[in-house]
């Protein structure tokens, strides 16, 4: 769904990223983890042409993304960041209905995909649709965010600490959400997060990153078992995860 | 295509209101007292006589100013001096070209403008003494003055000066007065009346001459330039109305002096209402008065007023049309941006009125120049917010809308204008401001609205008449930021 060949990305000859390569199968979610400046971002900015490649190849579904015209490859990828971004001067029903309209849905199919997509993300359409996001607390304006970002079904969705700024109750209930929506949704999802608890818990894979590079890639099982370099031991030892990750994934399904 | 409609509509607009639809005759004047009386007693003598429309352009700043307006057709006539002719237009001091015929050779010649037939009186520089001292030592000339040694004398600072003034004039007839000092003007009355002084400077004539008794002493060695006053016309204009000529000719050498001096001084005590003073003095002279001539003071200020904004409202306008996408295509090019930013700060610093008498070579005086020098004062702040209100939007908005597939202009329809709109109509309100206050200054290159008024208010010494400009003016302006707060409360889209 996703493959990235020997990408690396320079700015003004400083590194963001070097000699990356890995592969999303469809449904799968892998999660970018590592501190600030490893590069995450960048990663996954690329995937939907906000970042483009010095060397090496991002490829979406088969094409690169180079070859993609930008605008129709974007719409067909869902993008959440953690500042959310819903246009103040509009309701949260805009804000979801937006990328319907622009693609030229009618008015009657546009509702009732926004009525779908908050049912979603468990905020009643009758409750939220007109209220404004300086109205919402955190939590909320974060999942309509996710339900705008599902708004054309996506088959690949961008999440860039989409969760970092909640509070740590809040977080895990959205987290326990995002997982039933994504089984439902069947989208292929790349997630950035510093956190690990969160990384281990939402990751059908974890790629971990250091100052631009992969140290290291496996499932949240094999990571737990087996650590190939010191600093993921280094990393995984600065936390002590009070469950596995893998059992309250299983409980959710 | 509605947008392009748009434009043309506005071109279209002003392009009618640069032409106007009738012709009218247009006559200037200088900023004094006098120059006034004479542009309105032409004025009057046109729409007594004729059916044309006459347009006032009164107060205009300076000979130059005057000239320039007439040599390129924004006015049709003003009334002019003889010497001012030679001395500062022609700039010769040769004698031959002060002479009546040959002055209107030249001008014919050389500018395609001729001077009719000269009103009567000289209003030349002169030697005044009190009526009572003359009396006593009989003094009637210059020659006469130069025999005595024990008066005190004060003149103007510019006739102190000037080598067609005291030093010329010493030289010529070989004063040798107790004292010379330099005074004001209008001080130097003052002064003689109180005693201080016995000779001064005037001009033939002031009408405080006759108001404060002094005498006119004569120029026996004729040493000063004869500066006889006469509508100067464009010979165009002449061949366009034909019967213009015989009118403004009607009061040809029908004013001498005392004559002159006697309206100046009804004029300066009547302040704005002078023109009041011109019919009166029409009236006895048998010319017929047309029944509600005269504007009354509430009309003329609401004239103005809506001349006023009529201009500010033009310019800032044209200062949106073209600053809120230039501020668009600015946040687009952040680099060009700072130099744009630049140059527009640059123009923002121009004082008003060399920017406006910059334009004249250009554009003329009138409607077009102000329009363009109030536009090029408008565009910069319509310019700034535009741009900043668009990049100051909060990255994480801008990125969504990018990351969403939004097209440019999707962007800036969805997204950037709502949110930069407040930020834009706080421009649209300083340029507003600005624009009505600098809009009054348009005045003294003949634009009307409310520094007409106040420009005729400050030559007439007419309080009233300044303040009938300057508290519309302020209003306007009060009454404008208020709106246009409003407006900005409105549209802010983070309720």
């Amino acid at each position: 769904m996703i493959r990235f060949d020997q990408v690396s990305k320079f700015y003004d000859s400083v590194p963001a990223l070097r000699d990356f390569s890995l592969e999303a199968e469809k449904g799968e979610t892998v999660v970018l983890l590592g501190l600030s400046g490893s590069g995450k971002t960048t990663t996954l900015r690329m995937v939907n042409g906000m970042v483009t490649p010095s060397s090496g190849q991002v490829m979406v579904r088969e094409h690169a993304v180079s070859a993609w015209p930008l605008i129709e490859l974007r719409r067909s990828i869902g993008y959440v960041i953690q500042e959310v971004g819903l246009f103040p001067h509009w309701t949260v029903a805009q804000n979801v209905g937006m990328l319907p309209k622009v693609v030229g849905w009618d008015v009657q199919k546009t509702r009732q995909r926004v009525k779908e997509l908050l049912e979603l993300v468990r905020l009643p359409y009758s409750n939220y649709a007109r209220r404004y996001p300086s109205d919402l607390s955190g939590g909320e304006a974060q999942r309509v965010g996710v339900a705008r970002a599902l708004a054309l079904k996506p088959d690949i969705l961008l999440m860039d600490e989409p969760f970092g700024a909640l509070d740590a109750i809040t977080r895990q209930h959205t987290q326990t959400q995002f997982l039933q929506i994504k089984e439902e949704q069947n989208v292929t999802t790349l997630f950035v997060t510093h956190d690990i608890q969160e990384a281990f818990r939402i990751g059908d894979r974890i790629v971990i990153m250091k100052e631009g590079s992969m140290v290291e890639m496996g499932t949240p099982e094999a990571l737990l078992e087996n650590q190939e370099s010191d600093y993921t031991r280094e990393l995984l030892a600065s936390v002590t995860l009070g469950f596995s990750g893998k059992e309250e994934k299983e409980r959710t399904r | 295509m509605n947008r392009t409609r748009f434009i043309l509509l506005l071109l279209i607009l002003f392009l009618t209101v640069c032409q106007g639809s009738e012709r009218s005759i247009i006559v200037g004047s200088k900023p004094f007292t006098e120059n006034y009386v004479l542009a309105e007693l032409l004025c009057q003598l046109i729409e007594s006589n004729t059916d044309y429309d006459v347009e006032r352009k009164f107060g205009l700043e300076g000979t130059w100013m005057c000239f320039r307006a007439l040599e390129i057709g924004e006015i049709d006539l003003y009334p002019e001096y003889t010497g001012t002719g030679a001395l500062v237009i022609l700039k010769s001091e040769d004698q031959k070209d002060q002479q009546f015929e040959n002055l209107r050779n030249t001008f014919e010649e050389r500018f395609g403008i001729t001077w009719l037939e000269p009103f009567g009186f000289n209003n030349s520089w002169a030697l005044v003494v009190p009526e009572v001292l003359a009396v006593e030592r009989n003094l009637h000339t210059y020659s006469q003055l130069a025999e005595q040694t024990d008066l005190r004398a004060a003149f103007t600072h510019e006739f102190l000066e000037r080598k067609d003034g005291w030093p010329g004039l010493q030289g010529a007839y070989g004063f040798q007065f107790e004292e010379v000092k330099g005074i004001r003007h209008s001080l130097a009355y003052s002064a003689i009346i109180e005693g201080t002084i016995e000779v001064m400077d005037a001009y033939v004539t002031d009408g405080e001459i006759l108001q404060y008794d002094l005498r006119l002493l004569d120029d026996d060695r004729r040493f000063f330039p004869e500066y006889f006053a006469a509508p100067l016309v464009r010979l165009e204009t002449l061949w366009e109305f034909p019967d213009l000529e015989g009118i403004l000719n009607m009061f040809a050498g029908k004013i001498d002096n005392t004559k002159m001096q006697r309206l100046n001084l009804q004029a300066n005590e009547a302040g704005g209402g002078y023109p009041r003073v011109v019919s009166h003095f029409l009236s006895k002279k048998g010319v017929e008065q047309q029944i509600g001539l005269a504007e009354t003071r509430s009309s003329m200020i609401l004239r103005q007023t809506g001349r006023h904004l009529f201009l500010t409202g033009l310019a800032v306008l044209m200062a949106c049309v073209a600053g809120i996408p230039g501020g668009i295509l600015m946040s687009r090019n952040r680099k060009a941006a700072i130099s744009i930013m630049g140059f527009a700060n640059v123009v923002q610093t121009i004082p008003s009125i060399a920017l406006l008498g910059a334009l004249i070579p250009l554009l003329g005086i009138g409607f077009k120049p102000a329009i363009v020098a109030l536009f090029l004062y408008s565009i910069l702040p319509i310019l700034r917010n535009t741009y900043t209100g668009i990049v100051d939007i909060p990255k994480s908005l801008t990125e969504v809308a990018d990351a969403q597939g939004l097209t440019p202009s999707q962007k800036l329809t969805y997204l950037e204008l709502p949110q930069a709109a407040p930020v834009i109509l706080a421009g649209i309100r300083t340029s507003t401001v600005i624009c009505v206050g600098t809009g009054t200054l348009a005045a003294f290159i003949g634009s009307g609205g409310l520094g007409e008024p106040i420009l005729a208010g400050i030559s007439l010494n007419d309080t009233g008449l300044i303040l009938s400009g300057a508290i519309p003016a302020s209003l306007l302006a009060l009454i404008l930021d208020f709106i246009l707060g409003r407006m900005a409360v409105a549209v802010n889209p983070n309720k």
